[in-house]
């Protein structure tokens, strides 16, 4: 395991926190390992991304062409097949990117895969042993990999802290030449940027947030009364969105908005990896949940058990007597 | 339009709680109640649809034993035409490069235009539907939430991306793609719709019939081996407020006022 590969996501010329996050996991797979990070991309942008990750990673292979100025994971995929040695380690952020494009490098690649990691626990002989989660974080597992013909790991981010990561001055290799033939069929139209909605929840100091706890469309209102005697808005997890109860502009999460309130009722939320990533600035969270076994409990400041079908409504009385 | 929809039989998270058992071992499977995959479901509904409007077969299949067959049943009372129940021995506790493995081989039996998965199940791992394509040597988008039909020989399908954005693309049939949550409203399935099709016939096929590597499936083909279950101490955990329900109110406003909570 001399060395292991990091795919960097970048955008607008700059890389995003997960390009740090995976050097410092690759050091806990083997804090022997030589860190190479793979940048693909075109023009500038991919120079900036090279110049920057060389602070980094001892060394930065670029891979520059046309059709790798935006990340199309399917031609990636194909540039990555062509550059990679046999059995090499390589690391992808667990985003919506690696998501696209790690399962199928694995059997392109011939190694194995491993999903949404979030610890290593070290390595015996070439089983290396990590830990993930499954049920939407209600329990963790440890996993043992076949590591013996290389393997492609998704790194969950914001889990390896970027700011462990070591300095180093690194070379930069340019591989455009082993791209190879990048054409495939499917072909990258446009961004559909969000839509906004009727209130900002990325500008709100206080959310009162909800999940599948809330149980029906018509108990939203229970929600509003509250955030109305408190001055807050509501703001939601995904399944809320999913059941079109609330407008997308109001879910919190990765695949939704980034707040940053100073504080946050999470009434009747699990707590997913994916929502409390849409949570930003260290809030004062306060949980809500009728199963004491929910994740969120272990992420909140202040936790309490009850359904909020029955709690919410006599906080609101009790706020609004005062 | 001919599509294979793979759907899985899991415990159903809004139905349960998801507890260790007392070995530690596994999850507690005592009384859990099962169901379709959500993201499977939303799956089969798109597939319906886009026959609906287009024509075609929407054949839902399945890596399981007896039991996941009424998982198959579930889908084909909402309207998929044909189920398709791929069991033996060989194929139990594999890992999600094993499922992909079966998958491929019953794909490759039928002549399927699009092939869908759901975008992740309850091992939260996201990995059969890519696994499938780049074996079946197929195009692949993950995370779809948008699907149309531009001709029989591409569609053009959105992607949910970071921050609420939807990437865009044009894509080749044939092709797998994985569906994300919220892409459609998936329709009620009653007691009369499975009463419908509770006797209809579900083809079974075994390692045998699919020609698939007994090496490759199963426990003895799994790469990724699951240890253990255990619920890990995620920092100090928070502070559990308790006592009768004014006195845990009284407290929560104290608090949220000491950090800018009421206005």
């Amino acid at each position: 395991m001399a060395q292991i590969f990091a795919y960097i996501t970048h955008k607008d010329g700059v890389a995003d926190d997960s390009a740090l996050e995976l050097a410092v996991a690759a050091k806990k797979i083997d804090s022997r390992a030589s860190l190479t990070a793979v940048v693909t991309g075109s023009g500038n942008e991919l120079d900036a991304v090279c110049s920057k990750m060389s602070e980094f990673y001892e060394e930065v292979w670029k891979v520059d062409n046309e059709a790798l100025a935006y990340p199309n994971a399917e031609v990636v995929r194909k540039s990555l097949v062509n550059i990679l040695p046999s059995k090499s380690i390589v690391l992808f952020a667990h985003n919506t990117f690696g998501m696209d494009i790690g399962p199928g490098l694995s059997v392109k690649l011939n190694s194995v895969f491993a999903s949404d990691i979030v610890d290593f626990e070290g390595t015996d002989g070439s089983t290396l042993t990590a830990v993930r989660q499954e049920y939407g974080g209600a329990v963790s597992t440890h996993v043992a990999c076949d590591v013996s013909s290389g393997m492609v790991i998704n790194i969950r981010p914001g889990v390896f802290k970027a700011d462990e990561a070591t300095a180093c001055s690194g070379r930069i290799i340019d591989k455009s030449g082993d791209a190879g033939d990048l054409s495939v069929k499917r072909r990258f139209l446009e961004i559909v940027e969000a839509e906004a909605g009727d209130v900002d929840i990325t500008k709100e100091d206080v959310l009162v947030s909800i999940g599948r706890g809330i149980e029906d469309q018509d108990n939203i209102e229970i929600a509003e009364d509250l955030a109305k005697a408190m001055g807050a808005v509501v703001s939601c997890s995904r399944p809320i969105v999913d059941a079109k109860w609330l407008e997308k502009s109001r879910q919190v999460g990765t695949s939704g908005q980034t707040v940053k309130p100073k504080v946050y009722l999470a009434c009747g939320i699990s707590g997913s990896f994916q929502h409390m990533g849409g949570l930003k600035g260290n809030p004062f969270i306060v949980a809500i949940n009728k199963n004491p076994k929910a994740p969120i409990f272990q992420l909140a400041d202040v936790g309490i058990q009850a359904d909020i079908l029955d709690f919410l409504p006599e906080l609101t009385e009790k706020i609004e007597e005062m | 339009m001919e599509i294979l929809v793979c759907v899985k039989r899991v415990p159903d998270t809004s139905e349960n709680e998801i507890e260790l058992n007392s070995a530690g071992n596994d999850i507690e499977r005592e009384d859990l109640v099962y169901s379709v995959n959500e993201w499977d479901n939303y799956a089969v509904e798109e597939a319906i649809q886009m026959v609906d409007k287009v024509g075609g077969n929407v054949t839902v299949v399945t890596v399981g034993d007896d039991e996941a067959e009424e998982v198959l049943r579930r889908e084909m009372a909402m309207g998929a035409n044909n189920g398709l129940l791929l069991s033996d021995q060989a194929f139990e506790e594999s890992d999600g490069r094993g499922i992909a493995t079966i998958l491929k081989a019953a794909a490759e039996k039928g002549n399927y235009d699009l092939i869908l998965t759901g975008a992740q199940a309850d091992d939260n791992a996201a990995q059969v539907g890519g696994m499938l394509a780049a074996m079946l040597d197929l195009p692949y988008a993950s995370l779809v939430n948008d699907i149309e039909v531009i001709d029989d020989k591409k569609l053009k399908i959105g992607r949910e991306i970071e921050g609420g954005n939807q990437e865009m693309n044009e894509i080749e049939l044939p092709c797998v793609l994985s569906i994300q949550t919220g892409i459609n409203e998936p329709r009620y399935v009653g007691i009369r719709g499975i009463r419908k099709v509770a006797s209809v016939d579900i083809p079974i096929q075994n390692a045998s019939d699919l020609g698939v590597d007994s090496g490759l499936t199963g426990e003895v083909g799994t790469r990724v081996k699951r240890l253990d279950y255990f619920v890990p101490e995620l920092g100090e955990g928070a502070e559990m407020l308790e006592g009768s329900a004014e006195e845990i109110i009284e407290k929560l406003i104290e608090l949220l006022k000491a950090k800018g909570g009421l206005k």
